[in-house]
């Protein structure tokens, strides 16, 4: 039988606000153990919470580029779990009225558009950190009460690489909102998600599993792609699927059991006394609305149509927003209605190295493409000297004498001294072997420190050899 | 003698120089050790040496935190937790020149009851009589301030503690309304409940403090940011045309006769102050005690999970498994009533009661609120019993929870409906036990309470009655 597989994603974003969602404890990472604390977020006796209204203002921003509808009556609730990284033992969380609800994120897959509805987006506040070396089990709280948002998706997903695409779409949004640092391994970003198969077509759920500590976007993949074929094999053997939560060990490869359902917990959530319900009103909704930023889709139809990108180029350079925006620089500075050869330079050349100046990165492809003073492998050489000096390319050219020799009387005489050191090359040419011109080519680029010009150097051969 | 002076009245000598701080800390230390052992107002017999004064001392609930100064709600499972910051109180106090007694007052454990003798220091017992409780939660505060082992008092009310151990003790004790005072650093019982109130031996006393210790506080959500009047401006003593409604579910057959003829007694007197009395209705006043032991444990439930022995307190030692750990460690540390609110307030809140009971009780409150300000839209007060017995003998209610629930049952309506109220001294039973008169108001007219309130104390003798130590 065929199976199809039902996934739902819950995201976690650590909002990058500069203070705690309930305390004004400042957020820094790398800091000594519990050396941001204070008698809030340690949920010392007698502490009260009070609202980061910047974490609100953050979960509004992204429930609205999420094409969520905000909530105007919003209300926190306590979640409770006993667990020695949640000091209270208790979460502040959202249960019943989320501050965002019914959204959705349009993604790609394989070409084709898919829209994956969102559940809700709720603020919280995250758990501390526990350590366990030498036996013993060390807890650091500075993490405790960071502001999260937690993002929760449909059950429209289908696949790992669906998965794989909603999350990075996910990430990338609310990196161009500049909200979260949304970086797996730091834990910035985390996922977890629920999977179920059901036989093709049926519309009835099977029994869901969730998986947890996928702690990269290749560990959500994987752990996916391993539930699937898991589950799989059980229904197809004719055995049921125990509702689960199982743990991603990215080392072996495989899930492991962390708790049954007959173990599941009753959170008790009821309504944060300490904290009243927030109106959040129409007008300060359309306001955040308004001052939105343009996100990575929009920026993408904008490169292709203003600057005539295609969509696969423009989609490389918005992949971040950073990036996009540096690229836009370099377009700007860029006087040809062409952005091609720009566009060329930033995913190739400079792919994945750091930025120089966009006005020298202009005139170098400029000097390169245009005037072309300098070859293409001269441009990379200059372009490694721009980003370790930080000098101007003219600069560099000058200095290191590296403009390229395109004067035929200068070339004609390397030539000519060429073609009389390899009487044999030259032979090899007059019955027909193309290989031995492009040897002479060399000859002469390796005489001239690879600065003459390969157009120029062929021609003044090809006529010495033609007369010869 | 001068531990048995007001407030106010010691203010004045020390503003015209004629005594000092320390002669007020000496008479009162030398109070305590004199009657104290007795009474056990304070959790620990004050150490030598530790009085070191340096303002007008104020003795402070255990349930308040005071920066290195023990604050353990008389539980075992807070045992030497010695918190890292004051209460909001307590830097209002200090930065008004109110020195801080360094010892604390008995109370039941987490403010769990109505006598007092669920602490784990063991129980107050009445300076009126000693066989009798102080009534509770803030018992040890009612008895230090009656048996002038302090000057004045902070204590919390979550469904009366405030007013109940007043009554019982024959002092002056307000609770304010919800937001008036910042609750932070008040170690929660029922967050939505609870309010840090004064108890005095006057009306006087009771409006210079809540002077101090009121207003907006950023460090608690829930405080209103309304602004503060000054609250002595209300001692004029005329309530001519004072509205004054006097609910008849309130009441009651089987209401003590001896309570009620002194309550009744001062209704009278009110009126012949110039007050309009006339009979009120509280039509959903039945529901205030089951609505109140829902939300009140639930909410506990979840404001007591913190202690787990992890980061302070009391932690049972040499257990390798966590939740082992937090059993024993709880299971040690609360004693019978906390250990019986976290049950019950655990099952209210568990998936598929929670409409049944939290939920249904939330909506009762509302009904009860709206009885409330059906009222105060025709009258500026209400006045009632603030219990409806006198203060009964120790052990006498301790084997029998519903009996002590009830004896909260004109107190508790009040923090349901998040109103203002106080308990001021109307008289004493023939065993000279004292009776406490209760008035209510609208939230935040805690004026037209010390209005009321003072008109009704200066016309009357019974707090200048002293117990006989």
């Amino acid at each position: 039988m065929e199976y199809e597989a039902v996934i739902g994603l819950e995201v976690h974003v650590q909002l990058k606000t500069k203070t705690k969602a309930f305390c004004n404890c400042r957020i820094e990472f790398g800091s000594p153990p519990n050396s941001l604390t204070c008698p809030v977020c340690l949920g010392l006796p007698g502490s009260l919470p009070v609202l980061n209204k910047t974490a609100l203002d953050y979960a509004i921003k992204t429930g609205l580029a999420l094409n969520c509808t905000v909530q105007e009556f919003t209300k926190f609730d306590r979640k409770h779990y006993y667990y020695p990284d949640l000091p209270k033992n208790y979460q502040i969380s959202q249960y019943d009225l989320p501050v965002c609800k019914d959204g959705f994120l349009d993604i790609q897959v394989d070409g084709q558009a898919k829209r994956i509805r969102i559940k809700r987006a709720h603020l919280e506040e995250d758990a501390g950190k526990l350590i366990h070396e030498s036996g013993n089990s060390l807890l650091d709280l500075n993490r405790t009460g960071i502001p999260l948002l937690e993002i929760v998706s449909e059950p429209d997903i289908h696949s790992p690489q669906e998965a794989h695409e909603y999350l990075s779409d996910l990430k990338m949004v609310v990196e161009y909102l500049e909200v979260s640092d949304c970086d797996m391994e730091k834990g910035t970003l985390r996922c977890d998600a629920n999977i179920s198969l059901r036989p093709k077509g049926a519309q009835e759920l099977g029994t869901k599993t969730e998986l947890k500590n996928m702690n990269s976007f290749k560990g959500v993949k994987d752990a996916l792609a391993y539930e699937i074929q898991r589950q799989k094999v059980l229904l197809e053997s004719g055995e049921k699927i125990i509702q689960q939560t199982l743990l991603w060990d990215p080392k072996e490869n495989k899930t492991v059991v962390m708790r049954t359902k007959e173990e599941a917990k009753d959170y008790r959530y009821f309504p944060e006394p300490d904290l009243p319900p927030f109106l959040i009103s129409k007008e300060k909704i359309e306001q955040v609305k308004k001052a939105l930023p343009e996100l990575p889709k929009e920026r993408l139809q904008r490169f292709v149509r203003e600057y005539g990108l295609s969509e696969y180029d423009a989609g490389i350079l918005v992949a971040s927003k950073d990036r996009a925006g540096y690229s836009e620089e370099c377009f700007c500075a860029w006087p040809d209605k062409n952005k091609k050869p720009v566009a060329n330079w930033l995913i190739g050349p400079l792919a994945g190295q750091s930025r120089v100046p966009a006005k020298n990165l202009v005139e170098l492809i400029d000097l390169v493409e245009n005037k072309q003073l300098i070859s293409h492998l001269t441009g990379k050489i200059v372009l490694e000297e721009m980003i370790a000096s930080g000098r101007s390319p003219s600069v560099i050219i000058q200095e290191k004498n590296l403009a390229q020799i395109s004067d035929q009387g200068a070339l004609d005489k390397e030539a000519e001294a060429v073609i009389k050191a390899n009487p044999k090359s030259v032979e090899d040419f007059k019955s027909g072997k193309a290989n031995a011109l492009m040897f002479l080519v060399g000859q002469v680029m390796k005489k001239t420190g690879g600065k003459a010009n390969p157009k120029v150097v062929q021609e003044v051969l090809r006529r010495r050899l033609d007369n010869a | 003698m001068l531990n048995k002076l007001t407030a106010h009245e010691l203010l004045e000598k020390l503003e015209k120089k004629e005594t000092t701080v320390n002669d007020i800390a000496t008479a009162l230390s030398s109070r305590i050790q004199e009657v104290d052992p007795r009474v056990r107002a304070y959790v620990r017999l004050a150490q030598p040496g530790q009085i070191n004064q340096c303002g007008l001392p104020i003795s402070i609930k255990d349930n308040i935190c005071t920066e290195g100064l023990n604050t353990e709600c008389c539980s075992k499972i807070l045992e030497g937790f010695k918190p890292p910051y004051d209460a909001t109180v307590i830097k209002k106090l200090k930065s008004a020149g109110i020195a801080i007694w360094p010892n604390k007052l008995n109370m039941d454990e987490f403010a769990f009851g109505s006598s007092t003798e669920n602490s784990s220091f063991g129980p107050t017992h009445n300076p009126w009589n000693l066989e009798c409780v102080p009534g509770g939660s803030s018992g040890g505060s009612a008895a230090a301030v009656a048996a002038d082992e302090a000057i004045w008092a902070l204590g919390s009310d979550t469904g009366g503690s405030i007013r109940q151990p007043a009554a019982f003790c024959g002092v002056v004790g307000l609770k304010p309304t919800y937001g008036r005072v910042s609750r932070y650093g008040l170690i929660a019982f029922a967050s939505s409940l609870d309010q840090i109130g004064p108890l005095t031996k006057d009306v006087r006393d009771s409006a210079l403090l809540m002077n101090i210790i009121s207003g907006h506080d950023e460090k608690d959500s829930t405080s209103a940011d309304i602004p503060v009047p000054d609250y002595t401006q209300a001692l004029h003593g005329d309530i001519k045309g004072l509205k004054v409604g006097v609910p008849k579910e309130y009441f009651i057959e089987g209401m003590d006769p001896e309570t009620r003829k002194i309550v009744d007694e001062a209704i009278n007197k009110l009126k012949s102050l110039g007050a309009q009395v006339a009979p009120v209705s509280l039509p959903n006043s039945q529901y205030a005690v089951p609505v109140y032991y829902i939300i009140a444990t639930a909410e506990a439930s979840s404001n007591l999970a913190r202690f787990d022995g992890d980061q302070y307190g009391l932690r049972k030692a040499g257990i390798q498994n966590l939740i082992e750990s937090y059993k024993q460690t709880r299971g040690e540390g609360f004693g019978q009533e906390a250990k019986r609110r976290i049950l019950l307030g655990t099952f209210a809140l568990s998936h598929g009661y929670y409409d049944a009971y939290y939920l249904r009780a939330l909506k009762v409150r509302t009904l009860i609120k709206n009885d409330f300000d059906k009222v105060f839209s025709e009258f500026d007060c209400i006045v009632a019993p603030t219990a409806p017995t006198p203060a009964f003998k120790i052990g006498e209610k301790s084997a029998d929870p519903l009996s002590m629930y009830l004896s909260d049952i004109y107190t508790i309506s009040v923090n349901l409906a998040g109103i203002p109220a106080i308990s001021l001294p109307c008289g004493l039973t023939k065993s000279g036990l004292p009776i406490g008169l209760q008035i209510l108001a609208k939230p935040f007219a805690e004026e037209t309470i010390f209005r009321a309130a003072y008109a009704y104390e200066q016309s009357t003798e019974w707090h200048k009655l002293k117990p006989k130590l």
